[in-house]
């Protein structure tokens, strides 16, 4: 079994590369000339060169390149001019915020996309399964910045269910003692009822938004693969043998039917991390998604750069994840891996 | 539509026809659709013409006015007409998402071709570098792109275009690797055609429909795309109208309750996307009524 994670895991290592190769393409093509850029607009022709020898804009492509690699092996991805943190650094203190929010975007719309799939495949042409087909639809072609907002306007101002959307927790309170860097679990964790309300009053909202968006393709996914599932032999033999319609559904069809939707999870990820960025500035949730906005806003390169190198590597290593489970949920993979 | 008939798939045009009612009359949501991209293009093309007020014409006097009889969609800030506006913004948004798709149709679609029907070199370069693209969350690629090209509206284009690839690679290569051996193919070999004009001529008319699908799919994905970057401030710069940045301008409004200022250009994205996605889903049904779902 671990002989075959590290083989899946060796599968993500070209991946890799070739993200590395683009971040570095990336950087090399900003636009005007980096070193006079990094100089100033005072600075004179021989304050420039000096510069560009300094940071090796000099050399050849494949040596900037392999000082490049030097520089990622060492965690180095410059300073960001606005805050006069290492990217680094700025990227580390910010995940938590992206991740707990995505997960918990990821987690709503799990539970509401994957029941209403199923309802919608065993009640095929009932009004759920309409429905299933609306949300579908419907889902894919809300822009993600849009609904937050509205979201705002009902919850915030109309109904005042909600706070008013800056950040993760109201000033008032200050955030529990890091141990995860996920507001509702490190509150939990140290008992503090009061910050974990606090903390789920500002959460709520942008999940909802990011469950909504991301509800279509699995819950699409899901009524899918459990029409499938449904037609096959086993589930007649299932049935034909006098079992419960439930047991059928839910313990023989709905595990066979789940692997799909496993899979599609990549692809709902690379939307939701792109969607993240959008909610992130819907919310001024200080996310990594709304540093690199803001660093996009002042022409601060090196956070742009190191958020893209940090996402992608992220979900590279989500699709391994992926992978793996898919590996550990389906015996037949395992066997023929 | 000759292309659609030339396909294996489908049936003689009499039945085509018939087909297209059946489906039209099965998933009247469709015709809607029809409806909604009538507007949408006679928007684009005669916006400035037929819009009440000047897009860009400010009038403080008027700002932050509520829909009304005068302003059907309120006015902003600045006192501009939100109608004018929105319908100003659908050229934009429509050139933005036409000259993408069109790009990657013609680059993917090529790649996607060859890279199928040589199999082999062509086939593994292709391959990894939709696998590379693949590997990114999309719209952070696009992002990075963006960033790294400079901040311009063709910029964008060019950014939704690279994120799109895999996805025309990948149907194009599939139908183009089950026709590689396909007897009107070796008998266009037999007489004697060069491997490039095979291509051509002979695999590219074939699997035109099932691109057409995907173009239509894409549309509305290669909208999303460009408002969601012009939101967060790339390519489109203000006052430009287009409907991201209308979203971005109407945000900070939404507390203090004028939402009509990012709501109606809003509205106006989500309708068109949700029309090329139901457009979409209808040529498919259409064109290959096997994948229906």
């Amino acid at each position: 079994m671990l002989k075959q994670i590290i083989k899946r895991m060796a599968t993500a290592i070209p991946s890799i590369i070739g993200v590395v190769i683009v971040t570095f393409l990336l950087t090399r093509v900003l636009p005007g000339d980096t070193a006079a850029y990094f100089a100033g607009p005072a600075a004179s022709e021989q304050a420039i060169s000096e510069i560009r020898a300094k940071l090796g804009l000099d050399q050849p492509l494949p040596v900037q390149f392999l000082a490049y690699v030097k520089d990622l092996a060492t965690g180095n991805l410059g300073n960001s001019l606005t805050t006069g943190q290492p990217v680094l650094d700025d990227i580390r203190a910010r995940l938590p915020a992206s991740a707990e929010l995505t997960l918990l975007g990821l987690l709503l719309s799990v539970l509401v996309a994957v029941p209403l799939g199923i309802l919608a495949a065993v009640r095929q042409g009932s009004w759920i399964d309409h429905l299933c087909r609306l949300v579908a639809t419907a889902g894919v072609s809300l822009p993600v910045f849009f609904t937050g907002l509205l979201l705002v306007y009902v919850f915030y101002f109309k109904l005042g269910w909600a706070p008013a959307p800056l950040g993760r927790l109201d000033f008032f309170y200050s955030p529990p003692e890091t141990i995860t860097g996920f507001y509702l679990v490190d509150s939990l964790l140290a008992g503090d009822i009061e910050v974990f309300r606090a903390s789920w009053s500002q959460i709520w909202l942008p999940a909802v938004t990011l469950a909504i968006f991301s509800l279509a393709p699995i819950a699409r996914m899901t009524r899918a693969s459990m029409l499938a599932v449904l037609a096959s032999d086993f589930v007649r033999t299932a049935r034909a043998s006098g079992l419960k319609p439930r047991k059928v559904v839910l313990g023989y069809a709905f595990r066979n039917a789940l692997l799909p939707v496993v899979t599609t999870l990549g692809m709902v990820f690379s939307f939701l991390l792109g969607a993240n960025v959008l909610v992130e500035k819907v919310f001024a949730w200080p996310g990594i998604g709304s540093y690199a906005i803001e660093a996009l806003i002042t022409s601060d390169y090196a956070p742009v750069q190191g958020f893209v190198l940090a996402m992608a590597i992220l979900y590279v290593l989500l699709n391994l994840l992926i992978d793996i489970v898919y590996g550990l949920i389906d015996p037949r993979v395992r066997i023929e891996a | 539509m000759t292309m659609v008939s030339a396909s294996p798939a489908s049936a003689p045009r009499d039945g085509l026809l018939s087909h297209a009612r059946h489906i039209v009359a099965e998933n009247p949501v469709t015709g809607i659709a029809f409806g909604l991209f009538a507007l949408l293009v006679i928007a684009a093309v005669l916006g400035p013409w037929i819009v009440p007020y000047d897009p860009l014409a400010s009038d403080t006097v008027n700002a932050l006015q509520p829909p009304s009889a005068a302003h059907w969609f309120g006015t902003d800030q600045l006192g501009r007409d939100i109608f004018s506006r929105v319908v100003v913004a659908t050229r934009l948004d429509m050139v933005i998402a036409i000259a993408s798709v069109a790009l990657v149709f013609i680059a993917g679609g090529f790649a996607g071709i060859a890279s199928g029907y040589f199999g082999g070199w062509t086939d593994r370069i292709v391959g990894r570098v939709s696998d590379t693209i693949m590997a990114f969350p999309l719209f952070v690629l696009a992002m990075g792109i963006v960033a790294a090209l400079g901040n311009t509206v063709t910029n964008i284009v060019i950014a939704t275009a690279i994120i799109n690839f895999p996805l025309y690679v990948r149907v194009a290569r599939a139908e183009a690797n089950i026709r590689r051996e396909a007897g009107f193919v070796q008998a266009a070999r037999l007489t004697g055609n060069s491997e490039m004009r095979i291509l051509l001529t002979q695999i590219a008319p074939n699997i035109l429909p099932l691109m057409m699908v995907q173009v239509s799919l894409t549309m509305g994905y290669a909208i999303l795309n460009a408002a969601g970057l012009s939101f967060i401030g790339l390519g489109v710069r203000p006052p430009t109208p287009e409907w991201g940045i209308m979203v971005a301008e109407g945000a900070s409004f939404i507390v203090s309750g004028e939402w009509w200022i990012a709501f109606f250009p809003g509205v106006t994205l989500m309708l068109a996307v949700f029309c090329f996605n139901l457009l979409g889903d209808g040529l498919r049904d259409l064109v290959d009524p096997q994948r229906r779902t």
